[in-house]
């Protein structure tokens, strides 16, 4: 039996003291999904949680057509997925938060949880990753941005200090010709673990691919961003050859691990599969097109 | 036997008597249990697959405030010789079945059972298991049955099993081999020399689990006064009670055990696992009553899943599909001790056919996993899968459908199987044409990727002992005990034979459950028995009401007792008289007393249930991914009782072995530890991994029943492992030997081999 103390700070100052004050067993409580249950099943040691969602810049959607946008990190799923700019603008966040979960878990889960508890398998890095999404932080010593694709730094690790907090994430506003897609493969239709999952955005000038970002997941100790395989399309139109040779890049980068969800040979396999797949979507998207699926 | 009038209420579809306390929640399960003073214990389990236990020391749990007692294997008594047959399944050696319940000397499976805590909240009890000190010598885990059958194996069980290779290897040394089975007729080498074609075959499936939603519980209270009550949702309250007085020593008088609701069992929730522990923490205790119930990654490591297999199938036949002769070997994990279902698995093996020559053994071998329990029609999906892929594939050869071919060789009354049995009357020829005639096999499967397999099933289902005690009330209503645990519509089928046979509305039955002090004894709710035999048992009730309402009626209206006959609900007499039962029942107080009938059956006139099931697939050549489109599931239910409980029986079933076809295993690494024990990582299939499973009742009556009842529960289980392969080879060219196909696997089969 753990006694926990339970917080709720009103401001981040509030916040980054108690997480200080109490060391590494105080714990941040987003959505909860992930934490509660670690503490229950005694994964990790918890003494207080420290509950950001009364703090406003947790929360909320923010959009400016030349800034872009930005997500509270505790903004549960629902609210992304449900609002009409991101569906417009962002569809490859709505791709991976409408499929994180159940109808419950999407009405407690973030964005800024998934990051932070930072599973290698997680399935909205991806979609960050591409999108050029930069994580806030706040801490004791103020304050600093990292891109998405540094925040993660093994299973479960990311790069927070002590009594840092990721406030917000945040992404460029989309620029024209543009599309991203988010896709996983799991073994049945719900309720699985990502065995792989990759998305890709593409950037079109005429036929020819001026920018695109490649990231797989579960197929390595973090979400693993991939320029290589970005590189493999741009600066030429998008062919079955390009297309062929990202997604070769996604499967060589790809270092995966045997256990129960999947084994090397069927993640590398797939990391290719996902990466082709992704690319043509993210170029129907790009084109005002929609998808069949 | 069979009636030839249309029924009245058997073949309708009523609600049943439990929906309304099951919807709205008041139905009471194992976990809703509190009593005054009741203490919550927890179980200490093995971290090591196979290992001797050197020492346990419980003193620091003991000290931690909130405890209140521990028992360990010290405080069971030693077991004597002794066989318990608990149900569907072989007897168990008592010793064994308390070695599983608390380790002995040594531990045989990850998650096996060490010592028990009792404390005043489950938090403390948890909290006391890590202060439970257990000294471990780690030995090397065996995990495969071929691995197992290995003369370099560990062996498991000291000299205790000495099984053999062949019969005449029985008994001469050591092995993990717990038991082999063999049955022969005719000539198999001359069966084969007179085939054209003959194809041999080697599968695997995966161990797996019932899954049900609820995990296993129980309370108990040992009075000081020596009785002992069990609170516990299990498929058989009179099994628990012989097994849990075998273990402690006990007379089974003095145990009564009050069955709970429960949460779905499939053959899992027959063993005792809690119920020692739980009674000897009360005894310690001095008559306190102590619950305990299982998390879900216990009931995965160490409850009863069924066996992982390898078999061996070679089938001979003409060029005109003349089945010839067939050599099937089967190995079965019985997990860490003896027991598995191969013989049932060999028993029906060739069922659906009838093959001259064949020969059948199965090994029952022991491994580091958990001790397999029933798990409907345990060991047929495994032994009938090998053998209708191998069909499959002789029908693919010789050009032949694969449903002509297989009604070419159909089983039908009076063909042996090769364990002796022989058929009675069955409804396989009439599954095979309406598979034939349906819409489905009818239809043409078109698009890229897509394949449609077709597959039977033959389970020969059980009797046993049943027990009914009905009272007529004075409103004219009766009032129905059985012991019949409900796992899947037993009231409503129990109620709906009664109603049948006294001509009475089926909503003036009230049907109970009871417990083991309160009614006859009765055997497991499984077996595929109960509406069978329960249902023979009331009919017997409400016959012998019947009786008595004739003599009372031949009283009242002062006439000789064979002017009177019962019909139709109603009693009649000469001269026109007659009493409706409502009637009747108004008078029973006062003109003698009321009415009860009741009795004790054990009927063997089973009627064996046949299937087949047809199945359409998609498969995703580049991920491995298997969608199914389209299922229908053909089976031979005898009468159905209640037509849309033979459906969801069927569904389920169904389900259940698309689970095994395509997505549920266990899951070990090297050292034993199970990696996917809880709902995310062991994959049964979800609501959107299935279409809707179409059924096709096929009602050919068991002249052995009152209503020609044959059980439906466990024979839709068999078929969809063969009939998803069968699809999947369809769809790809790629033959599925080992299950389930998963992606991981069947993309492994598709890819070109690796360099």
């Amino acid at each position: 039996m753990q006694d926990v103390t339970y917080r709720r700070p009103a401001t981040l100052q509030e916040a980054v003291q108690l997480l200080k004050d109490n060391g590494p067993t105080a714990r941040v409580l987003a959505g909860g999904t992930d934490i509660i249950v670690m503490a229950r099943e005694r994964r990790r040691d918890t003494s207080m949680f420290v509950d950001i969602k009364a703090i406003p810049e947790l929360t909320g959607i923010r959009f400016d057509a030349s800034e872009g946008l930005t997500l509270g990190a505790a903004t549960p799923l629902y609210q992304i997925y449900r609002n009409e700019t991101i569906q417009r603008l962002y569809p490859c966040l709505v791709d991976s938060a409408s499929l994180i979960g159940g109808t419950a878990v999407q009405g407690r889960a973030s964005f800024g949880g998934n990051l932070c508890n930072a599973g290698p398998a997680a399935d909205s890095i991806p979609s960050l990753i591409v999108l050029e999404g930069k994580a806030r932080i706040v801490g004791p010593n103020g304050e600093r941005t990292v891109a998405v694709e540094d925040f993660c730094t093994a299973p479960g690790r990311n790069v927070l200090e002590a009594g840092e907090i990721l406030v917000s994430l945040s992404f460029p506003a989309p620029q024209p010709n543009s599309g991203a897609r988010f896709l996983r493969f799991i073994p049945r239709n719900e309720m699985d673990i990502a065995v792989v999952n990759a998305a890709t955005s593409l950037r079109f000038e005429g036929n020819n691919v001026v920018a695109a970002r490649i990231a797989i997941g579960a197929v390595a100790p973090r979400p693993l961003f991939v320029p290589a395989a970005g590189a493999a399309l741009v600066g030429k139109p998008l062919t079955d050859e390009s297309i062929a040779a990202a997604a070769s890049a996604s499967r060589d980068a790809a270092t995966p691990i045997d256990d129960m969800r999947g084994s090397v040979r069927q993640r590398k396999h797939l990391s290719y599969v996902l990466t082709e797949r992704t690319i043509r979507d993210a170029a129907h998207r790009a084109r005002g097109e929609a998808l069949e699926h | 036997m069979v009636a030839t009038e249309p029924y009245k209420i058997v073949g309708t579809r009523p609600v049943r008597p439990d929906g309304v306390d099951k919807v709205t929640g008041r139905a009471a399960y194992g976990s809703d249990i509190k009593l005054p003073g009741m203490l919550y214990a927890r179980v200490k389990r093995s971290p090591h697959a196979h290992a001797i236990i050197k020492k346990i020391d419980a003193s620091k749990a003991l000290a931690l405030p909130g405890v209140k007692a521990v028992v360990t294997r010290a405080d069971f008594r030693e077991a004597g010789p002794g066989l318990i047959d608990i149900g569907e399944g072989p007897p168990v050696n008592l010793k064994f079945m308390l070695d599983n319940v608390c380790a002995g000397d040594k531990v045989v499976y990850k998650g096996h059972a060490v010592a028990s805590v009792a404390a005043t909240d489950l938090h403390t009890a948890e909290d006391a298991l890590n202060l439970i000190e257990v000294e471990y010598e780690v030995l090397p885990p065996v995990m495969n049955v071929r691995d197992a059958m290995l003369e370099s194996a560990p062996l498991i069980h000291g000299n205790e099993l000495t099984g053999g290779l062949t019969a005449a290897d029985m008994g001469k040394r050591p092995s993990n081999i717990a038991n082999r089975v063999e049955f022969e007729m005719g000539d198999v080498d001359a069966g084969f020399a007179q085939s054209d074609i003959v194809i041999e075959r080697e599968f695997e499936t995966a161990m797996y689990h019932q899954g049900y939603i609820e995990p296993h519980n129980a309370t108990a209270l040992w009075n000081k006064d020596g009785d002992i009550t069990i609170w516990t949702s299990t498929q058989g309250t009179f099994s628990v009670r012989t097994a849990s007085a075998m273990i402690l020593g006990v007379p089974v008088s003095s145990i009564k055990v009050v069955p709970m609701e429960i949460g779905g069992g499939f053959g899992g929730k027959i063993p005792v696992y809690l119920e020692p522990h739980a009674a000897l923490l009360s005894k310690k205790l001095g008559g306190v009553p102590v619950k305990m119930w299982m998390t879900r990654e216990e009931v995965l490591e160490a409850t009863g899943p069924t066996s992982g297999t390898y078999s061996r199938v070679k089938i001979g036949a003409k060029n005109d599909g003349t089945l010839m002769a067939a050599n099937v070997h089967l190995a079965f994990e019985a997990g860490g001790f003896p027991g598995s279902p191969v013989g049932a698995g060999a028993m029906c093996a060739l069922g659906p056919y009838s093959i001259p020559n064949a020969f059948v053994e199965g090994f029952d071998v022991v491994v580091n996993r958990p001790k397999v329990a029933a798990y409907r029609g345990p060991g047929a999906p495994a032994s009938e899968y090998a053998v209708e892929s191998v069909i499959d594939e002789i029908a693919e050869r010789i050009g032949m459908d694969p449903m002509d071919m297989r009604l070419k060789n159909a089983a039908v009354e009076g063909t042996r199987r090769p364990d002796g049995a022989t058929m009675g009357v069955i409804g396989n020829v009439q599954v095979m044409e309406a598979i034939k005639d349906s819409p489905h096999y009818k239809s043409e499967l078109e698009g890229e990727n897509r394949g449609r397999g077709v597959a039977m099933g033959f389970w020969f289902n059980a009797g046993m002992e049943s027990a009914a005690y009905a009272t007529v009330v004075s409103d004219g209503t009766v009032a129905l005990v059985t012991g019949a645990t409900d796992i899947g519509g037993t009231r409503a089928s129990h109620a709906m034979q009664l109603a049948e046979t006294l001509g009475i509305p089926y909503d003036d039955v009230k049907p109970h459950v009871v417990d083991t002090d309160s009614i006859g004894w009765t055997g497991v709710t499984g077996g595929s028995r109960t509406t069978f035999a329960g249902g023979w048992a009331v009919y017997e009730a409400a016959m012998d009401i019947r009786v008595q309402m004739e003599e009372r009626a031949a009283k009242i209206w002062e006439v000789d007792r064979d002017q009177v006959h019962y019909d139709n609900g109603a009693v009649h007499g000469p001269d026109g008289k007659v009493f409706s039962f409502k009637e009747l029942a108004a008078q029973l107080p006062h003109t003698g007393g009321t009415i009860s009938g009741h009795a004790d059956v054990n009927p063997t006139t089973v009627g064996a249930a046949f299937a087949g099931h047809i199945c359409d697939v998609e498969v995703d050549p580049d991920t491995g991914k298997v969608t199914i489109l389209r299922y229908t599931a053909v089976q031979d239910v005898g009468t159905a009782v209640h037509p849309s409980y033979v459906e969801g029986q069927i569904q389920g079933g169904a389900s259940q072995g698309i689970g095994m076809a395509l997505s549920e295993e266990y899951f070990y690494d090297e050292n034993g530890v199970m990696r996917n024990s809880s709902f995310l990582d062991y994959r049964m299939p979800t609501t959107l991994d299935l279409p809707m499973i179409d059924t096709i009742l096929v009602e050919v009556p068991n002249p052995g029943h009152p209503y020609g009842v044959r059980g439906v529960g466990e024979v839709p289980i068999i078929p969809p492992l063969a009939a998803v392969a069968n699809a999947i080879y369809n769809a790809t060219g790629v033959r599925v030997r080992k299950l389930p196909a998963n992606p991981r696997n069947l993309l492994e089969e598709m890819l070109p081999p690796e360099a």
